[in-house]
């Protein structure tokens, strides 16, 4: 598909058609958004608030799949297992050391990104099903460690009690607090992420992606970029699954599992592999669909209260698969491709083609 | 021609898969400056002996020097970097990518910015690539794909596709361009283009090239020497009006009269 550029808009230097962001509305328009998002413990519900927190840190661990699954092509089933790494180290620190967030958290994702270099090392001989099944590893391997190694300090399979980090004297101990830090970081990454898409390293993951035979004939070093797009989905991972640990103040073996990375592959799917908005899209849905089980389970449940226990158990797999299955018939390449196509029409109305 | 020096040397090349002879005993010299063809019946060996070059296949046995670099012995992923481009025959594009991206991804091995710069962007990896877009913009100019820039390749025609492809490999500035059966698949109008191109590209930019192709009336109009293999072996060598009375090759093409 060309780009559709809007009438009378031409692209009169090299910068100014690279550019992401365009035209000056467009700086607006993301500002007054952005602005919109920091001042939403102003207007909305705690309950709101809570979602969108979930959501923002999907959205960081999705974009660090998005990543290595999306533009690298290396499948991975070890994300959670990487949040995992990252809850704990930001969790450790602070209760231990008593060090700042600021400290923690640049630790914890560096810990997490050498601990997802190290799972990575398979992809250097390995690909397709083969790689998938040795991430896998990760998410066994890691859950097990914290469950069993040094009990006196990760506290076997009760976990952990994180505490509350203070920022600038300030505890971090609500929902609407919370907003600022995960929105702030969101930002950041969401920065990084596409810096990396558009920019020579972007361009030598997609062609291991696309095909990696030529791109060694090109000269990319395909184990050094394997292991770099390892190591930035494992950074992100850790980003997430310290802010995870932090807003939900508990983090033990099990707080990020296999499903969770089922889950996290299923929202990049959903999303669109592959594009800076895919992450946003599928992680908001799947999220959204999880809500709606949550309601949909707990109304049920007072319906017909001998189903109560189980129903949101119970809706909310049947929600996520079912989702899955119909984006993987009606639309495999996701929403933000539907994006596309809808800001085409919209270009070219009335005409439609 | 003749006095020209010798860029790339193939010596005594040989190569099996299990029982199969792919390649045995093969020599051949390209020189500076020259467009080599490389012909023969389906099977002889012809991109058999470009892979070697290129190294996908470790030859069992033999050398090949350029510039003083023994190709056996170097990583695939440093043969680009010799100043070495090539084009496949079922052509191997990003397909995800659009057409300026895919000679974008071609000027990595010319450009320096690290996992960091990336990530950061502004400053020195934006610098590089408006530096290396003008550089891309070039080719395409030169290619007349102004039209298909912004196309994710995926979605282009053969023809076009096949364009591309020599798009990409020229975006890597190579001294030596490997094209293995570049006009494969197209109408007539499309091989003139294409012939076209690869004379503009051996005039103009000097580069030296081997090719492997079919259709013999047009590797007599272009090449300057011919190569030809059989069954793995050389069984001819030298200037087309040559080759074309080799009853050699006649044989192997023809069949032999019993």
């Amino acid at each position: 598909m060309t780009v559709l550029r809007p009438a009378g808009e031409f692209d009169e230097s090299y910068a100014y058609d690279m550019a992401i962001i365009r035209r000056p509305w467009q700086w607006v328009a993301l500002g007054l958004f952005v602005v919109a998002i920091y001042l939403l413990p102003a207007y909305a519900s705690q309950s709101a608030i809570s979602l969108i927190n979930r959501i923002a840190i999907s959205v960081i661990a999705v974009q660090g799949l998005n990543l290595l699954t999306g533009y690298t092509g290396q499948i991975s089933l070890g994300q959670a297992a990487f949040m995992t790494v990252g809850g704990y180290v930001s969790a450790l620190l602070m209760i231990n050391l008593e060090w700042s967030l600021f400290v923690t958290l640049p630790l914890a994702a560096l810990a997490a990104g050498v601990v997802g270099l190290i799972f990575g090392l398979p992809s250097l001989r390995v690909k397709g099903f083969y790689l998938t099944m040795s991430t896998l590893a990760a998410q066994f391997i890691i859950p097990w460690f914290t469950r069993n190694a040094f009990p006196d300090l990760l506290n076997g399979a009760q976990g952990l009690n994180v505490p509350v980090p203070v920022l600038f004297g300030v505890p971090i101990n609500s929902p609407q607090r919370f907003l600022y830090l995960t929105i702030t970081i969101l930002i950041i990454t969401t920065v990084v992420a596409s810096n990396a898409a558009r920019s020579r390293l972007g361009r030598a993951f997609v062609s291991i992606r696309d095909n990696d035979l030529a791109a060694e004939l090109l000269g990319v070093n395909l184990y050094k970029y394997k292991l770099q797009a390892f190591f930035l989905a494992s950074v992100y991972a850790g980003i997430a699954g310290a802010l995870s640990a932090h807003y939900l103040r508990h983090i033990n073996s099990e707080s990020f599992n296999l499903g969770d990375s089922i889950i996290l592959l299923g929202m990049l799917i959903v999303g669109g592999l592959g594009t800076n908005l895919g992450p946003f899209l599928g992680a908001a849905l799947v999220e959204l669909l999880i809500e709606l089980a949550t309601v949909a389970g707990s109304s049920l449940g007072s319906i017909a209260p001998s189903t109560a226990a189980g129903a949101v158990q119970a809706l909310r797999p049947l929600f996520f698969g079912a989702a899955l299955m119909l984006f993987l018939i009606f639309e495999p390449k996701g929403l933000a491709h539907r994006w596309q196509l809808i800001k085409a029409a919209w270009r070219l109305r009335p005409f439609s083609h | 021609m003749g006095s020209s020096s010798v860029l790339l040397s193939v010596e005594n090349i040989s190569l099996t898969f299990g029982r199969v002879r792919a390649l045995s005993h093969v020599s051949c010299d390209v020189r500076e400056g020259e467009i080599l063809a490389i012909i023969g019946p389906n099977g002889a060996g012809k991109t058999s002996l470009l892979n070697c070059i290129s190294h996908f296949y470790s030859p069992d046995s033999g050398r090949i020097m350029f510039d003083g670099h023994d190709l056996t012995k170097t990583h695939p992923s440093r043969i680009s970097r010799l100043g070495i481009a090539r084009t496949f025959q079922n052509i191997a594009l990003y397909t995800g990518l659009s057409t300026l991206d895919n000679l974008m991804a071609a000027r990595h091995i010319h450009m320096k910015s690290g996992m960091l710069a990336s990530l950061i962007y502004w400053g020195f990896a934006h610098r590089e690539d408006l530096e290396h877009r003008r550089v891309v913009e070039e080719i395409i100019d030169f290619l007349e794909m102004e039209a298909i820039r912004k196309t994710v390749v995926g979605a282009l025609p053969h023809g076009l596709r096949k364009r591309v492809e020599l798009g990409r490999a020229l975006a890597l500035e190579p001294r030596l361009l490997l094209l293995d059966e570049p006009m494969t698949g197209m109408n007539q109008e499309e091989k003139e283009d294409m012939a076209r191109f690869i004379l503009d590209i051996h005039e103009l930019r000097g580069v030296t090239m081997v090719l492997i192709e079919h259709d013999m009336g047009l590797v007599m109009d272009i090449a300057d020497r011919v190569v030809v293999l059989d069954f793995g072996r050389k069984i001819a060598e030298g200037p087309p009006h040559e080759i074309k009375q080799n009853p050699d090759v006649i044989k192997a093409y023809l069949g032999q009269e019993h």
